[in-house]
């Protein structure tokens, strides 16, 4: 301790207190968006959690093994993989410094977006129609809300990406526009663990 | 035909909501519009719009935005503490049939705003505001990693604030308590559009906590100056890098659970209804796994608070660095596993309970460290008794015996007994106001110089601070005596008239910190009118120890005009004792970020959709949300962000600063 409170007073020699050069901070974005990402998985943790609670809840309703159309929501469930992977094919274009090819692939990966949410709709659809709607049961409430929350997700990665397109073809492959590119792609392959996560422990699990 | 076309335009909304029957809210309402009329009056005749708008609420300067949260703390303090004053009056004469001024339904609206302004729009902008200011000075950096998500962070923090205030005079505001647990929280007991206020305050100002928390964090894993290694961070950054890491591991609970009960209120899902299978309970639950993280989000930082306060005006290092820090990591953790001892009575067993219990106690072992450091520092120390020592040791004292109330509750049997009585109501309030708000007004007092160059008067400082302390011991160790004889909390009049007295007492108490805080603003006032008496020109009035003691008071734009190495957590200090000689030339450009108003305009916009979607007037929801997601992306088509300050101006600022330093 009273070594602490006997500092020498005297200059000592040799001692830089400041950088005569500016200083470059290492880019922050990616840590950022990883923590971003982490407090979004929460939300979905919380999902997860509530269909654990209330996932049994039929409240004299339909059930999970009755509802749950498992071919549909394989093919679904490929529409959303295959969309990572031509992602991840946009991102090689990226690198490359292809523009063309860069924009076609996010189209591709669009597509199978919009696929998937489309499938998505057509799922929930049909389920409002046989009465099985959110506000059937506990169970329901919570495979909606937590499935649903994944559409929006994606949703939101699809409005994204076509803003990214246009940005793309205006500006070009800029810094800030690969920056861009690099944060979608983990929230786009982030939405892919998530569904797989929704995939085994809703859909499989239900069914089982 | 006109019914269907004024709901399709006004949703709930009709005339019937103004309260202009309640003859309080009609008062409040022609004070607040008075008041809010003149500042306006006064701001338009000064001609200093054009001012705040460009210099301060598009300002993406932390700096700015760190005052700026507490300017707001302070105007929503006024409020919330309004709110606590008549509810002690109201306590204190509700006895012998007299039923006060205060109708239950009114009450319970009181004591919900209470609580919930007091947290989420009182405490967390004062520690927000404290963390933004100083953690990039402390850490050497210009500024935040994401200065925009900064600036919009804190209109959304505001947005909220909005949205709560509306309630006081269109519609009304949750009757439910500040957690608004379902049932009563659910669309069949609370039909009303209290709850929905609630909820979209909270959810709106939620977003800007959550991105604050994500910016912070990234800010100070990356941008720390070149030799802090995490272990020489100053114990103030480290306390605020673990509350956002509690804000960021937390707050998306609260985001999701809210979500589920506007869904069962406005879809008409079952989460915590009643009937078809849901659970009140898992409400009960979610909303503590956010909630008890919480009060570390709010305590923390003003640990480290005391920590930079005690150290600099007990002229010594501080006490057991690295204990604190891993105290400080361990108080983190421990506060994701203790969350059930707000609901012993749930009936969970004696297993479960036990074991919330023992973790809950454990919390004490690594407070109770800190405690001994902050003595420690102070032992042999050459204390100086400023005005934000006083509230240091006020806290320490005050603290401890709100930690021992909270260790009994801590035992599930004695908690059974003591639930929601108003000794659980002393308690918190003992921790909050003995820990939260003294810490708070330490740090102001203690950064006020650094944010504006001169120094809060110390006479009305003291005044604050003893009206603070004597005012909160007479107003909540009464509570500890009625709730040991079983005085629930949350009543609006009471039968039996021998407790009467204890709530004139606690009223009394009230009645002193009205008067702190009222020299608190006094304090501020007198401040800026004798600014030039406490002026401080060398930019280090308490001979600190701290990196932003460094700079000039206030500091310049850029922070720092040549980025610190760093060898000591004590920098500032060890630059002193090493021979630091400021630098005078070779000054370079500096990068920096734009202002830009869009933080501000999406807020704004979030406030209509906040208030559309209360009162169910769905175009205007629609529109609002088209426009923020039109304006978001606007924004991102915005590639030119930055510029440079040249470095002719850096030298002119700095040439300024060396004219005021005395010649070495």
């Amino acid at each position: 301790m009273s070594a602490n409170t006997h500092h020498t007073a005297t200059p000592a020699e040799g001692l830089t207190f400041y950088m005569k050069d500016e200083h470059h901070p290492e880019q922050s974005t990616m840590i950022g968006f990883w923590i971003y990402l982490m407090s979004d998985c929460l939300i979905f943790a919380i999902l997860f959690a509530t269909y654990a609670v209330l996932g049994h809840s039929f409240a004299g309703g339909p059930t999970a093994k009755e509802l749950f159309d498992l071919k549909l929501v394989a093919i679904n469930t490929a529409m959303l993989l295959f969309s990572s992977i031509t992602y991840g094919f946009a991102m090689l274009e990226m690198e490359k410094g292809n523009k063309g090819l860069l924009v076609s692939w996010l189209v591709v990966t669009f597509f199978f977006g919009a696929c998937f949410l489309g499938i998505e709709l057509y799922e929930f659809h049909h389920l409002i129609e046989e009465g099985a709607g959110p506000w059937r049961s506990a169970f329901l409430s919570s495979f909606f809300t937590l499935v649903g929350t994944h559409g929006l997700h994606v949703t939101c990665g699809l409005v994204w990406m076509a803003v990214l397109m246009v940005q793309i073809s205006k500006f070009g492959i800029n810094p800030a526009n690969k920056r861009r590119l690099m944060t979608l792609s983990m929230f786009w392959h982030f939405l892919d663990v998530i569904w797989i996560g929704v995939f085994s422990f809703v859909y499989l699990m239900g069914v089982l | 035909m006109t019914a269907d076309w004024t709901s399709l335009l006004f949703g709930k909304l009709t005339l019937e909501a103004i309260p202009y029957h309640e003859p309080i809210l009609v008062v409040t309402f022609i004070g607040v519009a008075i008041g809010g009329l003149t500042v306006l009056g006064a701001l338009t005749y000064f001609r200093l719009w054009g001012y705040l708008w460009k210099e301060w609420f598009t300002s993406i300067d932390h700096k700015k935005i760190g005052i700026m949260y507490i300017v707001f703390a302070i105007i929503m303090l006024l409020r919330g503490f309004a709110d606590a004053l008549m509810m002690r009056f109201q306590q204190a004469i509700a006895f012998n049939g007299n039923e006060g001024y205060f109708p239950p339904h009114h009450y319970d609206q009181v004591f919900t705003a209470h609580g919930v302004i007091m947290i989420f729009f009182v405490a967390m902008p004062f520690v927000t505001g404290l963390m933004n200011f100083v953690v990039p000075l402390q850490i050497g950096a210009r500024d935040v990693s994401f200065p925009f998500l900064n600036n919009f962070s804190f209109w959304m923090t505001v947005a909220g604030g909005i949205i709560v205030m509306i309630s006081l005079f269109v519609g009304e505001f949750a009757k439910t308590g500040w957690l608004a647990y379902p049932p009563l929280s659910d669309i069949t007991y609370s039909p009303d559009v209290g709850v929905d206020y609630y909820i979209w305050g909270l959810q709106i100002a939620g977003i800007g906590t959550l991105l604050s928390g994500v910016n912070l964090i990234a800010t100070i894993l990356k941008m720390r100056a070149p030799g802090m290694s995490m272990m020489k961070m100053p114990i103030f950054t480290w306390t605020a890098f673990c509350t956002n890491i509690l804000i960021v591991a937390a707050f998306p609970v609260l985001t999701a659970v809210l979500a589920l009960l506007t869904l069962d209120r406005y879809v008409g899902t079952h989460f915590f209804t009643n009937t078809d299978g849901g659970s009140a309970m898992l409400y009960v639950n979610l909303i503590w796994i956010w909630g008890h993280p919480e009060v570390y989000i709010l305590v923390l930082p003003v640990f480290g608070v005391f920590s930079e306060v005690v150290s600099t005006f007990a002229r010594k290092r501080l006490f057991g660095y690295t204990s604190m820090v891993y105290a400080t990591v361990v108080i983190t953790i421990l506060s994701y596993i203790v969350w059930l001892h707000h609901f012993f009575t749930m009936g969970s067993g004696a297993s479960v309970n036990s074991f919330f219990g023992i973790t809950t106690m454990i919390i004490s072992i690594p407070t109770g460290a800190k405690m001994f450091n902050w003595l420690f520092t102070m032992y042999h120390g050459r204390i100086k008794y400023e005005v934000s020592m006083l509230w240091t040791i006020g806290f320490m004292v005050t603290f401890v015996i709100g930690g021992m109330t909270g260790v009994l509750l801590a035992v599930p049997p004695a908690d059974f007994v003591l639930h929601n009585s108003l000794f659980l109501i002393a308690h918190f309030h003992n921790v909050i106001i003995g820990g939260v708000v003294f810490g708070v007004f330490a740090g102001i007092n203690f950064w006020f110089p650094k944010a504006f160059g001169f120094r809060l008067n110390a006479f009305w400082g003291k005044m604050s601070f003893w009206f603070w302390l004597i005012g909160f011991y007479f107003a909540f160790m009464p509570l500890y005596v009625l709730g040991l004889m079983g005085v629930t909390r949350r009543m609006n009049q009471f039968d039996d008239p021998s407790l009467q007295i204890w709530f004139i007492i606690a009223a009394f108490g009230a009645f002193l910190i009205l008067l702190g805080i009222g020299s608190f603003i006094i304090q501020i006032l007198y401040s800026i009118w004798k600014r030039d008496e406490l002026r401080d020109e060398t930019g280090d009035p308490w001979n600190a120890r701290t990196l932003e003691w460094s700079t000039s008071s206030p500091p310049p734009a850029y922070n720092f005009a040549f980025t610190p190495v760093v060898h000591d957590v004590d920098e500032w200090w060890f630059m002193k004792q090493n021979g630091y000689k400021r630098p005078l030339s070779g000054f370079i450009p500096i990068h920096m970020p734009k202002n830009t108003g869009t933080g501000a305009i999406l807020a704004g916009l979030s406030v209509a959709f906040g208030f559309a979607m209360v009162w169910h007037i769905w175009w205007l929801a629609l529109v609002s949300f088209v426009a923020i997601i039109g304006k978001t992306i606007h924004h991102t088509f915005n590639y030119n962000r930055d510029f440079y300050i040249p470095a002719e101006e850096v030298a002119a600022v700095e040439a300024r600063r060396t004219q005021m330093l005395p010649a070495e």
